[in-house]
């Protein structure tokens, strides 16, 4: 994701990536990052906290107008209000992925 | 506070994303500089989450993706600025679908944009957001050659100034 904004930005189109993983997008040069600390599946926030929701889109729009150069990541200050271990284990899809079963049935690591 | 982006990720998964560096060919900085107001700017939103409208839209090929497991569908799907949550489907299979089928605003948050409109934040929104399903093929062969251009053509056709992208 963080290498289609770049394709998109280097098209004229300015860009800010919301994300899970800021570090990761960070390494691959996204112009402009916004870090949460959210399970995956929930860049925006929690199903029906509109409240929340705002918070990040806004932090994400003064991002995308406001900052003046590349490599600009700003991370929201907000915690998951779900227990570590229930939201870690309620974000997973209910069967392994694909490639999570191969992995699991090789024995091998990803990558 | 500094968001820790391995949160959430089985540890063991970790040495997948972590210290790999630019993606090979995109290790130069790239920017457009956002030149209007944003009160007077069109936005626009692309989710990764494999949303689609289930009424009039085929789902991502997950069949393919469970046969050839390091293959992800790389294609995208227009989606309404005003489709109800009940138009949804959601295609991915690296992640829960529940609450995303519940709200789909986490992903895509095209009601709450409507109101930033009402408020006078932003001028306008594209009148069709985009979606993506985010597990893609190491070498991202289908986006860079198909999907961002379409998606480029997209955004311009609306004359969208700036796009939020929500990997999910």
């Amino acid at each position: 994701m963080p290498v289609l904004a770049r394709w998109i930005e280097r098209a004229g189109i300015p860009t800010a990536v919301v994300t899970m993983m800021p570090a990761l997008a960070e390494e691959r040069l996204a112009p402009r990052v916004i870090g949460v600390e959210f399970p995956y599946g929930h860049p925006l926030g929690v199903p029906g906290d509109t409240s929340m929701q705002r918070q990040v889109l806004e932090l994400a729009l003064r991002v995308l107008a406001g900052a003046d150069a590349p490599g600009i990541r700003v991370d929201l200050d907000v915690e998951w209000p779900i227990p570590l271990r229930e939201a870690y284990r309620s974000w997973q899809p209910k069967e392994a992925s694909p490639i999570v079963k191969v992995l699991l049935e090789t024995g091998k690591r990803p990558g | 506070m500094k968001v820790d982006s391995y949160r959430f990720l089985p540890r063991s998964f970790r040495s997948y994303y972590e210290g790999r560096g630019p993606f090979a060919g995109e290790e130069e900085p790239v920017w457009a500089p956002f030149e209007k107001r944003l009160q007077e700017s069109r936005i626009a939103l692309l989710t990764s989450a494999g949303l689609y409208m289930k009424k009039t839209q085929s789902s991502f090929d997950l069949e393919r993706e469970r046969t050839h497991p390091e293959w992800g569908d790389p294609g995208w799907r227009p989606i309404p600025a005003a489709a109800d949550a009940a138009d949804f489907g959601v295609a991915h299979l690296h992640i829960n679908d529940e609450d995303l089928l519940a709200d789909p605003e986490i992903a895509l948050p095209a009601r709450l944009l409507e109101q930033l409109i009402a408020d006078h934040v932003i001028g306008s929104a594209a009148s069709e957001h985009i979606s993506v399903m985010g597990y893609q093929e190491r070498s991202l062969e289908g986006w860079r050659d198909k999907t961002s251009g379409e998606v480029i053509a997209h955004l311009r056709s609306q004359g969208v100034d700036g796009l939020i992208l929500a990997p999910a």
